[in-house]
């Protein structure tokens, strides 16, 4: 239950937030170096960073779940112990594999 | 309620069924589900195995075909996909039928001008002069 809700606030936060940084970005890279270090101050900004962090959350997450339902439409998992247990392991995959990604972003970017 | 019970089931559901559309939206979903999968982990492997996240390093990876058309692939899947799922979520909890109409016609629109907005720029990183 929850975590279909959570498939689904992730799937909209991606497609609008996600969406949107995505294209920030490349029209910023495409823009050249000026362009690039505005975006850049921007995404290593606290806010940006809690921004981007939240949308590899929301990314790991949505793609988690996201193999959860493709297993589930093939008429699989649906033993009640053997669901919780997949819907648990989605949300802790999805925090370790941000914090994962985020340690080796942040040691590259200081 | 205006037929009453006088309606024969048959009667009643008429109308409301199957509108014999919605199987390929669905399946439409799950393709490019699996598509993004791929792109998704593509994105975040390539980012982290490149030596640095300059502008010149990003512009250098994106102007080779093997950055540039798995990025296009995966703009214009991403739209697609974010597009069909916006769709199911305003379907679910817009219940007045001009509202849902107008509010999937402003995200049809935005997918649209972003999606090509997006590609105009990998675009002009790809073939554009040196940065």
């Amino acid at each position: 239950m929850a975590v279909s809700i959570l498939h689904r606030v992730t799937g909209a936060g991606l497609s609008i937030v996600g969406l949107a940084v995505l294209t920030w970005w490349l029209l910023a890279v495409a823009g050249g170096t000026e362009n690039y270090a505005q975006f850049l101050s921007a995404a290593t900004h606290p806010v940006g960073l809690v921004v981007l962090v939240g949308l590899t959350w929301a990314f790991f997450q949505h793609l988690l779940s996201g193999i959860r339902h493709l297993v589930m439409d093939t008429g699989a998992g649906f033993e009640l112990r053997t669901n919780k247990r997949f819907a648990v392991l989605t949300v802790v995959g999805a925090v370790l594999l941000t914090a994962v990604l985020w340690a080796y972003l942040l040691g590259v970017i200081a | 309620m205006s037929l009453g019970d006088s309606s024969t089931p048959i009667g009643k559901v008429r109308g409301l069924g199957s509108a014999r559309e919605g199987g390929e939206h669905w399946l439409t979903e799950r393709v490019t589900s699996i598509a993004l999968l791929l792109l998704g982990t593509w994105l975040i492997a390539s980012v982290v195995l490149l030596p640095d996240l300059s502008q010149r390093t990003f512009t250098e990876w994106l102007r080779a075909p093997s950055g540039a058309v798995p990025m296009a692939l995966l703009v214009i899947i991403a739209f697609k996909h974010a597009l069909d799922g916006m769709k199911v979520v305003v379907d679910d909890y817009v219940h007045d039928e001009g509202n849902r109409f107008a509010t999937n016609l402003v995200l049809l629109f935005l997918a649209g001008a972003g999606g090509a907005l997006a590609l105009f720029a990998l675009a002009k990183i790809a073939f554009g002069g040196q940065a």
